[in-house]
């Protein structure tokens, strides 16, 4: 069954080059194969996952060199999770993309790269052969980015570009760094010999910042986010959907592999100074990031800050190195993805049906579009953390976590954040169910304006108000809102997952 | 002083090309020239790895009769591997430069900035 792992790489990425082929000939036929390939890869994802519960880590050699001087790709209690989320909502929002746009086989060529360069970063084993996916990831994220109509979307893309590059340059810089102080790259050969070549080494601390810093621009923790707000606003809307769900979701998850799988907790033992460092920088992004987001009067940018806070969040809960920060950390991880995918795809269905896009034109929109506004309401709820939904369950296991290693103001500012993300949330929500449509000359002329553009645009049908918005574009956002619930009742199952693997980890 | 440039005069060169890159990528106005400025940056990079590879008096790795000692052959294969991502780069930044371009009539990002604002 080891093949699952190897298949759930490959799909996508053939799949990429049928898309191309294919388009030679038959110019619509980039969603089909995009929906078969992510529904293909939605099953060797599942059968991974099948096969870690039942044996536990599964190890593929490439082309039969044995580690560690042949890459391996590894699927265990950490990355088997994350690759089912991966499949799933890249089925998610090829669903949403039918109707949302951007069409193409270029778009779905570009696409399924992207689905298989996440796969590739989340189930490698190897940091040279991560920093190469994690380089796919990007090369097909920047170009996403500006395939937007927007003028403003080839700039976010440059600038995404530009930094995303330098981020990736300087894990590769570490990478070298880590190979220098121990001749391998393979992650659990890594952890053993960098122990051995001594924790206080300068190489090895070097490694550990460049390898950390160019992730965590990947990510887009404050200061280093400067390049995600304009990619995530001026991106397409299914291509926002899905970077925001996906992008530095997976990057984050690379930070979690390399404290634990490569540095391991004793590295910190021997370095407290970097634990602290990277849980302070945590805790300045996450209050930062929520403080930018209350300023916002752009939607799509507004989630976008609130994401830095967020991912602050999800790298506190992995540095703070006990294991129910850990476990917070991962759920988080998980259930930003489904909350932050949730709503940028809500907010492109408003979009569509509406051509409200600024918090001040949801004004009355409970009364124009009431499912959707709900939907909204929802996720929002379930991101500033109200119970039962997932964004309480792992803030509240991240909390537990600082309270357990005495890192108080880290529990301090996981509680200002909410609080902050209550105040952007609640202000939206004021405004969908308690204001009056607005009676300002321009905006009510202008929505009208958008919804004929929407459609012609779209190119579907006119008869109804929510013509720019397909039913799939809404099944999507009502099954991420399920997800949002429902998976809050299954932490306490997705802790008992994660618990052999972390306590590999944490001993 | 004069024993660190004669000797490792290569790690000198990487670190000048690896700062006055980010330098031009933070400092320099012109898009195209921020461009210039990561590849330096990403070459300051390879050319550090390819150093790491050095061993006093080793042969290129190809293997030939009578030689026993080669210079480590992993870093080059790894650089090669990153010399086609960073063209692979350098090609979508310029096809985003020729596009803004196209759009805006100048490539200085400050001017862009502006007219972005105005919008």
């Amino acid at each position: 069954m080891t093949d699952a792992i190897v298949l759930a790489v490959v799909v996508p990425i053939f799949g990429a080059m049928l898309s191309m082929i294919a388009g030679l000939r038959f110019d619509r036929s980039g969603w089909t194969v995009a929906a078969l390939t992510c529904l293909a890869q939605l099953g060797t994802a599942l059968a991974i996952l099948y096969t870690v519960v039942q044996d536990g880590t599964q190890r593929y050699e490439l082309a039969g060199f044995t580690p560690p001087e042949g890459i391996e790709l590894v699927a265990d209690g950490l990355s088997a999770p994350v690759i089912v989320l991966v499949a799933t909502v890249s089925l998610a929002v090829v669903v949403y993309a039918r109707q949302a746009g951007p069409r193409g086989n270029a778009f779905y060529t570009l696409y399924l790269l992207l689905v298989g360069g996440l796969a590739g970063v989340t189930l490698t084993g190897d940091i040279f052969n991560m920093y190469v996916f994690l380089e796919i990831t990007g090369l097909a994220a920047y170009a996403l980015v500006a395939s937007g109509d927007s003028t403003e979307s080839a700039v976010a893309g440059l600038k995404y570009l530009i930094l995303g590059t330098i981020g990736a340059s300087l894990f590769l810089l570490g990478a070298g760094y880590a190979y220098i102080a121990t001749g391998t790259l393979n992650m659990v050969d890594l952890s053993e010999q960098l122990a051995a070549a001594g924790y206080g080494s300068r190489l090895v601390l070097g490694a550990f910042g460049l390898l950390v810093t160019g992730l965590l621009v990947k990510v887009a923790l404050f200061p280093v986010h400067t390049w995600q707000p304009g990619a995530y606003s001026n991106a397409p809307d299914s291509v926002s959907v899905y970077i925001s769900a996906l992008v530095s979701t997976v990057a984050a998850y690379a930070v979690a592999r390399v404290l634990y799988t490569v540095f391991t907790p004793e590295f910190f033992t021997a370095n407290p100074i970097a634990q602290t460092a990277l849980v302070y920088a945590a805790a300045v992004s996450i209050i930062a990031g929520s403080v930018l987001a209350v300023l916002q009067r752009d939607l799509k940018r507004m989630l976008a800050y609130s994401s830095v806070s967020q991912f602050g969040m999800v790298v506190a809960g992995f540095a703070l190195l006990s294991q129910s920060a850990a476990v917070g950390g991962v759920i988080h991880l998980i259930g930003h993805a489904v909350l932050k995918g949730g709503l940028f795809a809500a907010v492109g269905v408003v979009a569509a049906q509406t051509g409200a896009r600024s918090i001040d034109e949801y004004a009355g929109l409970a009364s124009r579009a009431p499912l959707s506004a709900g939907l909204v309401a929802v996720l929002g709820l379930s991101l500033v953390g109200v119970p039962p939904s997932v964004g309480f369950v792992g803030k509240f296991y991240i909390a537990v976590g600082a309270v357990e290693t005495g890192t108080w103001p880290i529990a301090a500012v996981i509680f200002a954040s909410t609080v902050l993300t209550l105040a952007y949330f609640a202000r939206i929500i004021e405004r969908m169910y308690f204001a009056q449509p607005a009676v300002e000359p321009s905006s009510d002329g202008a929505v009208a304006v958008d919804v004929g553009d929407g459609v012609s645009a779209d190119g579907g049908e006119e008869i109804h108000s929510s013509a720019g918005a397909s039913p799939e574009m809404v099944a999507v956002v009502v099954v991420a809102a399920v997800a949002a619930v429902t998976l809050g009742f299954a932490g306490s199952a997705i802790e008992s997952f994660l618990e052999p693997t972390l306590v590999e980890v944490f001993g | 002083m004069i024993d660190l440039l004669t000797t490792k005069y290569n790690y000198i060169a990487a670190i000048l090309l690896m700062a006055g890159g980010l330098y031009m990528v933070i400092g320099d106005r012109n898009l195209v020239k921020k461009v210039i400025g990561m590849n330096l940056f990403q070459t300051g990079i390879f050319l550090f790895f390819i150093t790491t590879a050095f061993v006093e008096g080793g042969e290129p790795p190809v293997i030939q009769e009578g030689v026993e000692t080669y210079v480590s052959p992993l870093p080059h294969v790894l650089i090669l591997t990153a010399i086609v991502v960073g063209v692979s780069l350098t090609a979508v930044a310029l096809t985003l430069i020729i596009r803004i371009y196209s759009e805006y009539g100048t490539l200085r990002e400050d001017v862009i900035t502006e007219m972005e604002t105005d919008d």
